[in-house]
């Protein structure tokens, strides 16, 4: 019988939440229409978007993207931001580059390029929690900084006689979805489940809210700041890794300009750009989102000028939206000012 | 002199989903009076100033100004009427100067740009007529709230305001700023404004007001001449029934030293305060507004760190500036500022109330949210807790309410000393009963309870022993037999009494 009341209570309060009118959770409603509408549409309109080869190809293309996208979803909770992950991708290219240039073998650099990742971050970390400087500026600074790096350490040459035993792995599938979409699944969920299931979820989300009264409670924000950025800074050497071998090419500028498409993602997923609000399926949404528009705009031809349009439409779009009633009301009570006596 | 109202509400409604916040409440403000608005946490009051200063619209019911309807599209055309509202929380541009904030948006024009001159000249003549003295020069940022609310009232007097609101201005002040407020107050009344006036004390209500409106649960209860009634008839009204003892002081026994303040200092602060709390006692730490109660109590818990001293919980020293082995210690803190310190405001209330004791709430590596749940639900339930779901944002609860769930989330910890720096500031007459009973209760569960207060009733109602602070030093400590309005006072401003 307690199971039962139990199970009762619970579904009333799921119940409940599902009635609340939260705005998050409506954005995340939208997203998904969304999503299903341009693929419907890009199904019955575009030529070559609906056969197998081409979503796993849409999949895999979003790997490296999917990967940022879910740290930088607890940074940006946590109202921090690391504008540096491209850039860290790229030093760990070069890096992973240099040593196999240098005749080391494959299994001893991959670990070291996690480790250069950890260290990125690690850097990012403290100067944003010991000195208390803000990510935004620090992450600019060290977004020119790492890849400034990675040229002085590979130049512009690309390495590119990797081995094709990871160059394949890269690529592979199990059945029809590829090895790394299983790989994103797997860390997505993990993410997930610490964002959502976990204290130091519960914690990110407070801290990225109110970090005085977070701090007050006993939560320990500086420690967990840090290692988001570390977080993130790993993430990105093993997005490296995936792109590296993918493209089976190390080079000083790969993922130029990745961080911007990371960013849109998570905020387009409804993450407030302020901290304390967000989801990550909606983030997960809004990648795959992004990805199918990209691809079904290339298969229809369309100019890549229009194409960053579209992205950088979609992306303004989603920081407006949650301020739309608030912006519209101001815009109209002036006028109504002259009206009442 | 029943003329016409200079505002008036009439059968006024307002609701928020299912919460009828307001209902059919009816209110008229004369000019050269000041009308006391009374009722309990949660009673609507905030929102019937929010519908006044066009903040909130009702969903029925009429503002009357000078008795013709109008329609307030936003705070704008409220301002435009002349009503002027002076929140709890001043909202002033802390990089500005005082005179700026005064004119901000209407500064007056000269051939370039602003006329500064004229600007500063206007300011320091309205604060002439206030009776005040402050530098028009000076930067917001620094003032202390009584003065933000001087600065404010002097915004509202160059607006030509005729109606002025203030919602719980004194709940932060110390004494002697509330009687400047109050000359202000009454200054303001003379010249023929008509005052709306909040606060949670009784007798700030009848000191400066005429009239008064009792809102019980969002409806209209009462509205009397203050000199028409006692205070007793006002709480009756307020919380619909007889209130039981204000101060339920149960007698305990104390037993062994919980919390031991060594020689404690932070340069500049405070210096050299040592004191020890026992389980079971209620230890208040009295003093005026500024004395550095809540800067000991910050360091205590870790949250500043001290220049020299020690603190031991339970026999074991505490490492210093760490809140989180202040808690593993036994230690709990409800802050003095609810709204920064105490509260995430855009979390839930269960959120919140969780958040001080995440371990606990773990099955394994996750939370379990039936646990969550569970908690808030006991607590919100053992302090009765007005809500509409537990997953409400905090900020929708009024003031008392919310300092409820900060309670609620230390008490949640079961912690061997709790430290409560104005435990009931801004909580309704009711309420206070039931958090000072909630304090004697913990303190006769063998609880170590260290209360910071700067009402001198709850201070003698209370406590133990009284230790008093003055400019940063611990200069007397009185215990409950000795303990009066007098003896604490003259400690408190530094005449030290025998
Ligand atoms: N924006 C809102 N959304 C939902 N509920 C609200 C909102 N604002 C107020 N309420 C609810 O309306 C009721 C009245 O709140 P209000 O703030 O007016 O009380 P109050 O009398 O000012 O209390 P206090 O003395 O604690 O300040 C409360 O139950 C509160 O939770
Ligand atoms: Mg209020």
């Amino acid at each position: 019988m307690t199971t039962d009341r139990l199970r009762q209570s619970m579904t009333t309060d799921r119940l409940r939440q599902s009635v609340t009118t939260d705005l998050l959770r409506r954005w995340e409603t939208l997203i998904l229409a969304l999503l299903v509408g341009v693929v419907v549409w890009a199904s019955l309109g575009v030529d070559g978007f609906a056969n197998g080869s081409n979503i796993s190809f849409l999949l895999l293309d979003t790997t490296e993207i999917a990967l940022m996208a879910l740290t930088m979803t607890l940074v940006i909770v946590a109202a921090e931001i690391d504008l540096s992950v491209a850039s860290t991708l790229g030093l760990s290219c070069a890096v992973l580059g240099w040593l196999w240039n240098a005749g080391l073998p494959i299994e001893a650099i991959m670990p070291i390029c996690l480790l250069v990742g950890a260290v990125c971050g690690a850097f990012n970390g403290l100067l944003v929690t010991r000195l208390g400087l803000p990510s935004l500026a620090v992450t600019i600074g060290t977004f020119a900084l790492f890849r400034g790096l990675a040229y002085v350490i590979l130049g512009d040459q690309a390495v590119a006689d990797l081995p094709p035993a990871y160059t394949g792995l890269a690529t592979a599938s199990v059945g029809p979805v590829p090895l790394m979409t299983v790989l994103v699944a797997v860390l997505a969920a993990l993410a997930a489940v610490v964002l959502h299931a976990t204290g130091l979820g519960r914690s990110i989300f407070a801290l990225g809210s109110n970090e005085e009264a977070a701090y007050f409670s006993g939560i320990r924000v500086k420690r967990i700041k840090f290692w988001l950025f570390v977080a993130s800074g790993v993430m990105a050497s093993l997005a490296s890794l995936v792109y590296t071998f993918r493209y089976a090419s190390a080079r000083a500028d790969n993922g130029v300009g990745l961080e911007l498409a990371v960013v849109a993602a998570v905020l387009l997923g409804g993450v407030s750009i302020f901290g304390g609000r967000g989801t990550l399926p909606g983030v997960l949404m809004a990648v795959l989102l992004l990805g199918v528009v990209r691809n079904a705009l290339i298969l229809a031809d369309v100019a890549n000028e229009v194409l960053n349009f579209v992205t950088g439409l979609l992306l303004v779009a989603s920081v407006l939206a949650p301020n739309l009633g608030a912006i519209w009301r101001r815009r109209t009570s002036p006028q109504m000012e002259g009206k009442s006596p | 002199m029943e003329d016409t109202p200079v505002l008036a509400l009439s059968g006024v409604s307002k609701a928020f989903g299912a919460v009828r916040a307001v209902r059919d409440v009816s209110l008229e403000l004369y000019a050269g009076e000041v009308h006391a608005l009374a009722g309990e946490n949660g009673a609507g009051k905030s929102t019937l100033v929010k519908i006044l200063s066009g903040v909130h619209r009702p969903d029925t019911g009429q503002i009357l100004l000078d008795g013709a309807p109008v329609e307030f599209a936003g705070p704008a055309d409220a301002q435009q009427a002349g009503v002027a509202v002076i929140y709890q929380e001043p909202t002033l541009f802390p990089d500005l100067s005082v005179t700026e904030n005064i004119f901000m948006g209407r500064q007056p024009r000269a051939r370039l740009g602003i006329d500064r001159r004229a600007m500063r000249a206007s300011a320091a003549e309205l604060f002439t007529r206030l009776g005040v003295q402050l530098d028009p020069d000076q930067p917001a940022r620094g003032l202390s709230i009584a003065d933000q609310q001087l600065v404010e009232i002097a915004k509202a007097l160059s607006r030509q305001a005729r109606v002025l609101i203030m919602d719980e201005p004194t709940a932060a002040l110390s004494g002697k700023e509330v009687a400047r407020l109050f000359g202000v107050a009454k200054a303001l009344r003379e010249q023929g404004c008509a005052l709306l006036f909040i606060s949670h004390r009784l007798e700030e209500m009848f000191e400066l007001c005429q009239r008064v409106t009792t809102l019980r649960d969002g409806a209209f209860v009462a509205s009397d001449m203050i000199a028409d009634i006692t205070p007793d008839d006002l709480v009756r009204r307020m919380v619909g029934r007889e209130l039981d003892a204000l101060f339920p002081k149960q007698e305990t026994t104390a037993g062994e030293v919980a919390l031991s303040v060594r020689r404690l200092t932070r340069e500049g602060v405070f210096t050299d305060v040592s004191f020890e709390v026992r389980r079971g006692e209620i230890v208040a730490l009295a003093g005026l507004v500024g004395a550095g109660r809540s800067e000991v109590a910050r360091a205590v818990f870790g949250i500043d760190r001290w220049d020299a001293g020690s603190v031991e919980v339970d026999g074991k020293r505490l490492r210093p500036a760490s809140p989180t082995a202040a808690m593993a210690a036994g230690l709990a803190l409800v802050p003095e500022d609810r709204r920064q310190q105490g509260l995430v405001m855009d979390l839930s209330i269960e959120r919140n109330i969780g958040l001080a004791g995440l371990a606990a709430l773990h099955r394994g590596p996750l939370i379990s949210r039936l646990a969550e749940r569970q908690r808030a639900k006991d607590w919100a339930v053992r302090l009765q807790l007005k809500f509409a779901r537990l997953t409400d944002p905090v900020n929708v609860l009024s003031g008392g309410n919310q300092q409820k769930v900060v309670l609620a989330k230390w008490l949640a910890r079961k912690p061997s000393v709790i430290i409560v720096d104005e435990p009931t500031r801004g909580i309704d007459v009711g309420t206070k009963a039931e958090v000072h009973r909630l304090l004697s209760e913990l303190a006769g569960t063998g609880v170590a309870v260290l209360m910071i207060s700067s009402e001198l009733p709850e201070v003698l109602g209370m406590a133990d022993r009284v230790l008093v602070m003055h400019e940063g030093r611990l200069v007397a400590e009185i215990d409950r037999a000795d303990a009066t309005e007098e003896s604490v006072m003259a400690a408190a401003t530094g005449r030290t009494a025998a």
